[in-house]
């Protein structure tokens, strides 16, 4: 290399090369105004209406799905999976002799966003993972199908029930957007604190039932030279899952709406909030985490949870799919419900439970009554039964796991599940805030469990960023009533 | 003939700039317009909004905190990069021992150095930043670095790396250098050898070391090169999105202590579904990035040696 400063003065020069390309550029740039077809301009407005192809109904085909038209589903490929959802489409294809195109991924906002804004979305989505679609601006933007009809359609087992009477009344309630019903959360998904009842055996402890026999237990662990407590550093909403569920536990579903509902002094008002952020502000003051868990992944940290190096870890069900690879086979993987504080609004066992994978049909795609058969087929008891041994989760489907040997952790989450009762907790916060809850929360709840950041700071701290939020035009906002 | 040349030229220009100013020139233009609406990316509909969006941005702390990693790591990281690449270049190509009818030489076994270093080049940055979080890994049984360090006895080293707020933005910044530096070990090998042994014949004869030598005839003879490596290297800095996306905790945490515009862009257009406030974002960028490549072409001139 060196200098090429002595040939400059040979032919067309560097510096008048680029003078010149950069003039070229300048004249390219108007003219590229009208070859720019603007991404926003494209088709997708609401004057396209559902030309959607429909078949003949009929006893076998209520939704009336056109033989041979091609379906396309875009699944979320994470802790659960993919397959379940390739087996459904094995029998789609096989009913309607249509070619189906699946698509496993982890990645499903970046990748369908360009999609649905260009008008060719695919016809089912699994809208899961870190990286989903934002479904209240879908729903909102009438891209989503309503799903009604399919709630109304006999399910595939019994002719005379509806799809509607076979699934959980919460999935019914959480898959609304205002009156309509678009989406169909598939799985139910227990949150709670997971640990080995094998461990517990051994050791001679018992599952605590309050937040003060947890600190007690915890220093009893901590003297046999094990670290009571792990969790995934780098995603701290997975601490949230107990966190948030037990102050909505303890000071009742009604204060926590108003959490939900971005309300000022929502945070700072509840004394379940108080209670339950010292509580963790105590377990990190006492070491009672285990080293570095502030930087481990969740794989990692259930790895560690897995070598016993931990007793319990905030989880949800996925954990016994996700974590299969490193578990031991004598593990006896189990969940435990929420504890007991003081003055609790919610009984002993009161459990937080929400339906899960989201599923989405397009209302502009190509075959959404497709779609919605594809989901017809899921909710057999054949397909539920199929993905609760497959990915070790409960289905919407009510009674599906009914007649089935359970995994460990899956008995261990359908009995506490069965045992809650009516009592289970449905939190929407991070749904509808993410950016509130993972980003800004999280960043302040990992500083809390490692001692930088006292319970007093996280809880004005929380308040502050809550109230942000509720501010912000640009966020879309939400209400709930129950 | 001249004005014939011209057009032959033209002629052959005319498909690429084409394809040039489709792909890349009318992406930047769009990004002006849409930087100037509410769109959400998710259906075709956007209203003008003005300025709104870079008002918005003047007043987001978020943003700010993001450029100012950004800026500590542009301090940096080049620097840092580039002083070692210069370095092993030296050792590599110069700084060995006097041998028989070799003016100048490189240390033992520099070809082989030349391709350890340049090993980091060749993989996919994806694919680094997994090794690297996995190097951090704190556990002290499972992760690299820390059972490194407690097998040579020193365990009060051991930390959470990248959970670690006042390391982790220095974790990453390691990991850039890392597998930048090769490329310019490379880089200015190629460069080191066209300069002129008799040059350096001349100043060993009068008793110029190793270090006369480096900074009173290697380096200015390179001057251009480590400019270009600059301004390049500069821009990387800018950049970071891959390696703290994949390796950050909770996508540029610890509370915020690894964040960087192009993650603050990502997660506004794809988590936030705010198209029109993230290419807002991305014409800051630009912007911050143009004026970095100025300034740096502009004061790091200096007369031409030639040779």
């Amino acid at each position: 290399m060196g200098s090429t400063s002595a040939h400059d003065n040979e032919g067309l020069g560097r510096r008048n090369l680029i003078k010149r390309s950069a003039a070229l550029g300048l004249i390219a740039v108007p003219t590229m105004g009208f070859l720019s077809a603007c991404a926003t301009g494209g088709d997708g407005g609401d004057d396209k209406k559902t030309d959607a192809p429909k078949g003949e109904t009929s006893e076998k085909n209520p939704l009336g799905v056109k033989n041979g038209v091609a379906l396309e589903a875009f699944i979320f490929k994470g802790g659960l999976g993919d397959q379940y959802a390739k087996d459904a489409e094995a029998d789609f294809k096989a009913t309607y002799k249509a070619e189906v195109k699946h698509t496993g991924t982890q990645e499903v906002g970046p990748k369908l966003t360009p999609r649905f804004a260009g008008g060719n979305p695919p016809d089912v989505i699994d809208n899961s993972g870190a990286g989903h679609l934002d479904m209240n601006k879908l729903s909102s933007q009438g891209q989503l199908q309503d799903l009604a009809e399919l709630l109304d359609a006999p399910s595939l087992d019994d002719p005379a029930k509806k799809v509607r009477d076979i699934i959980h009344p919460s999935t019914l309630e959480k898959g609304k957007h205002g009156d309509v019903f678009d989406v169909l959360y598939y799985a139910f998904t227990i949150y709670g604190t997971w640990y080995s009842q094998k461990l517990l055996d051994d050791k001679g402890w018992t599952y605590p039932k309050t937040l003060d026999e947890m600190v007690t237990l915890c220093g009893e662990i901590k003297k046999e030279g094990i670290a009571p407590w792990t969790y995934a550093g780098k995603y701290p909403y997975y601490v949230h899952f107990n966190l948030f569920a037990q102050i909505a536990k303890i000071g009742g579903m009604d204060a926590w709406m108003a959490i939900d509902n971005l309300q000022p002094n929502a945070w700072t008002g509840n004394d379940a909030v108080k209670e339950v952020v010292e509580h963790y502000e105590e377990l990190a003051a006492k070491k009672y985490f285990l080293e570095g868990s502030q930087g481990l992944t969740h794989i990692q940290s259930q790895t560690a949870w897995n070598k016993r190096k931990a007793v319990f870890i905030p989880n949800g069900s996925w954990v016994e799919n996700e974590a299969a690879p490193t578990t031991p086979k004598d593990f006896g993987m189990a969940v435990g419900a929420l504890f007991d504080g003081s003055g609790d609004k919610h009984p002993h066992g009161t459990l937080r439970a929400e339906p899960s994978e989201p599923y989405i049909v397009a209302s502009k795609g190509k075959n959404p009554r497709g779609g919605m058969e594809l989901l017809r087929i899921m909710l057999s008891k054949e397909h539920a039964q199929n993905f609760a041994t497959k990915v070790k989760s409960l289905t919407c489907v009510v009674d599906a796991p009914e007649g089935m040997t359970l995994s460990p952790g899956l008995a261990s989450a359908n009995k506490v599940f069965k045992e809650a009762g009516e009592n289970l907790l449905s939190l929407q916060l991070q749904e509808w805030y993410p950016a509130l809850t993972d980003e800004k929360l999280g960043g302040l709840t990992g500083q809390l469990l490692t001692g930088e950041l006292k319970a007093a700071e996280w809880i004005k701290k929380a308040q502050a960023e809550a109230d942000k939020v509720a501010k912000d035009d640009s966020v879309t906002k939400f209400q709930r009533t129950s | 003939m001249q004005h014939g040349k011209y057009r032959f030229i033209a002629g052959f220009l005319a498909l690429p700039l084409i394809i040039y100013a489709i792909f890349v020139i009318s992406p930047f233009v769009q990004a002006f317009q849409i930087s100037m609406t509410d769109w959400s990316g998710l259906v075709g509909t956007a209203e003008f909004i003005g300025l709104d969006n870079f008002q918005r941005l003047w007043e987001s702390d978020d943003f700010w905190n993001a450029l100012r990693h950004n800026v500590y790591m542009l301090a940096i990281v080049p620097v840092v990069t580039l002083a070692l690449g210069l370095f092993f270049a030296f050792m590599l190509n110069v700084g060995g021992k006097r041998r028989k009818n070799e003016v100048v030489t490189g240390v033992a076994g520099s070809k082989f150095y030349k391709f350890v270093f340049f090993f980091p080049q060749v993989i996919s940055i994806a694919i680094v930043a997994v090794i690297w979080s996995n190097i951090y890994n704190p556990d002290p049984a499972d992760g690299m670095l820390n059972s490194l360090l407690g097998a040579i006895g020193l365990d009060g080293l051991q930390n959470a790396w990248l959970g670690e707020k006042s390391l982790a933005l220095w974790c990453i910044s390691a990991v850039m250098v890392w597998g930048h530096v090769g490329f310019y070990v490379v880089l200015f090998s190629a460069a080191m050898a066209s300069i002129p042994r008799d040059i350096y014949e001349a100043a060993l004869l009068d008793g110029a070391n190793r270090f006369h030598t480096f900074f009173k005839i290697t380096l200015p003879l390179l001057w251009d090169t480590v400019q270009t490596g600059w301004v390049y290297m500069g821009i990387i800095a800018l950049d970071a999105f891959a390696l703290v996306q994949i390796m950050s905790v909770n996508n540029g945490g610890p509370d915020g202590a690894t964040d960087v515009m192009p993650l603050r862009l990502y997660q506004t257009a794809f988590r936030d579904s705010q198209f029109g406030y993230a290419s807002a974002m991305g014409i800051a960028m630009l912007i911050v990035t143009m004026t970095f490549a100025l300034l740096t072409m502009r004061f790091a001139r200096r007369e031409r040696i030639e040779f």
